[in-house]
């Protein structure tokens, strides 16, 4: 289980000048609109950073219409945290960095009438009032489309956002009826 | 110290059986049909044999038991919504007698918490409850070593035949009501296994924890409580494609207690497996604390009262 202390407030230790480089991916999701990408790139050169592959994944547009871009970059390993938050503070929406998911992932599992009840207004709805992004999905109707069935839905939610996220996908699974098995969020389950 | 044990259940008849070992004496055990009561200590084991034979435990009136000499009440009578009764009279009856008392029996802990914390004040005698939330583990004692100011949080699983089912569930890949007949074939399920599985049981004992962390203030009406009765295996499928898991899991804060079927992760800490239990006890100064254990049966909860007659001050 990973205890890791809350380093939040301690003193970092000096930067590593000879640590060398190494190499993160980030996630990012940005706006489909001219220059965007050229915009989200100038914080990680500002910032130390090194290019070093950019992976645009324009037909895998997001529901909520945002294109996904994976990048590579290498730096010191104490500037990665500079280049994310330059990245964040040019208004650049970063999924995942490195090891560490901003905008939080998670997981919930519906169970009910799915199909009858609309799957795709449902994630649609969770993507709107929840404010999240509907990175995959998996469904189980063993009992054929007429039954019960079982959704596993994996969110992007911007960080802290979390619980709200819930709350607003609790009252979804209120209104249509269905069972929303949640994340245990909080401590080190 | 002398124990007058009511209810003659798993739990009251444990009492009275471990009670000798550890060095006290009983002086009374009844339940709702009679009383084996005696001032020089009755003999348990005969009385345990008079019981399993179908017999009542004794020809004494229950009333009798408030009228003889002991120290302390062990009230082990089923758990009861709502108003806690007859337990919390039974409470009540021996605080105003200036006796102590230690419960097995959830309901008035969970329902009137604050009733009870202020007969206490009033009275000579103390009340302890260890054995109301997770048999066997050292949860409440854990909390009380810690100072519950000093906790934030507790979660965990503390119904054995929901997590039984559950589990089964995932390894089967079964739908819950085959594994529910199988738990009822084992004895692990009740006939009526209603509360277990709708969480009540479970949401009772984390009800019993935010009384603690927060001085009181709640009731099972105020817990938010979904059970497990409408969890496919299917969910149990998907889950684990993630490498999770389902369990029912409770939480008590300051703020609220909440039981329902939540996404573990399936090698983490909480996702016990089989009719284990398990608390993490979220402290503010020195991370999480779990402690993992038998959190049901009659000697289990037996050793949970006694380790409380043993924390009391002498009258």
């Amino acid at each position: 289980m990973g205890d890791a202390p809350d380093s939040g407030d301690e003193d970092e230790p000096d930067a590593e000048t000879d640590g060398g480089l190494r190499a993160y991916t980030v996630r990012l999701e940005l706006v489909d609109e001219p220059g965007e990408l050229l915009r989200a790139l100038a914080p990680i050169a500002d910032n130390g950073g090194n290019l070093l592959s950019i992976h645009h994944e324009r037909g895998n547009i997001t529901p909520r219409g945002h294109i996904p871009v994976e990048v590579d970059l290498e730096c010191p390993p104490d500037r990665f945290d500079d280049v994310v938050e330059g990245l964040r503070g040019a208004g650049v929406n970063v999924i995942q960095a490195g090891a560490e998911h901003y905008g939080e992932e998670i997981n919930v599992v519906l169970v009910g009438h799915l199909v009858e009840t609309d799957l795709s207004n449902t994630l649609s709805r969770i993507e709107d009032e929840a404010d999240a992004v509907v990175l995959d999905l998996s469904l189980a109707a063993p009992e054929g489309t007429g039954g019960i069935s079982s959704a596993r839905a994996r969110l992007a939610i911007d960080s802290g956002r979390s619980e709200e996220a819930l709350a607003a996908i609790r009252s979804i699974g209120t209104d249509k009826e269905l069972t929303v098995v949640e994340p245990l969020l909080g401590g080190d389950a | 110290m002398k124990l007058a044990i009511l209810g003659a259940g798993d739990v009251g008849r444990s009492v009275a059986d471990l009670a000798g070992e550890y060095g006290h004496d009983v002086v009374a055990l009844a339940d709702s049909s009679g009383a084996a009561v005696d001032p020089a200590g009755i003999a348990v084991e005969s009385v345990l044999e008079r019981k399993a034979g179908g017999e009542a435990v004794g020809s004494s009136d229950p009333e009798d038991v408030f009228e003889t000499e002991y120290d302390v009440l062990v009230e082990a009578t089923p758990t009861t919504l709502g108003d806690a009764e007859p337990g919390f009279t039974h409470v009540k009856r021996a605080l105003e007698a200036d006796r102590h008392v230690v419960l097995a029996n959830k309901g008035p802990v969970a329902e009137r918490y604050e009733e009870l914390r202020a007969l206490e004040d009033e009275h000579a005698g103390s009340i302890r409850f260890e054995a109301t939330v997770g048999g066997a583990i050292p949860v409440l004692s854990t909390v009380e070593d810690c100072t519950p100011q000093a906790v934030t949080a507790v979660r965990g699983v503390l119904n054995g035949t929901a997590n039984f089912i559950l589990t089964r569930m995932a390894a089967e890949g079964l739908d819950y009501e085959h594994v529910l007949a199988e738990a009822q074939d084992l004895g692990v399920a009740e006939a009526d296994p209603t509360f277990d599985v709708d969480g009540t049981d479970a949401a009772l004992k984390f009800v019993i924890l935010a009384n603690v962390l927060a001085d009181g203030g709640f009731a099972l009406e105020d817990a938010t409580v979904e059970g497990i009765q409408d969890i496919p295996g299917s969910a149990l499928d998907l889950a684990a494609e993630d490498g999770r898991t389902i369990r029912l899991i409770g939480e008590a804060t300051r703020d609220g207690v909440r039981v329902g079927p939540r996404l573990v992760p399936e090698n983490g800490a909480l996702a016990v497996t089989g009719t284990r239990n398990i608390v993490q006890i979220e402290t503010r100064h020195a991370g999480s604390l779990h402690s993992s254990g038998r959190g049901a049966g009659g000697p289990e909860t037996a050793t949970a009262v006694l380790s409380d007659v043993g924390r009391l001050p002498p009258l």
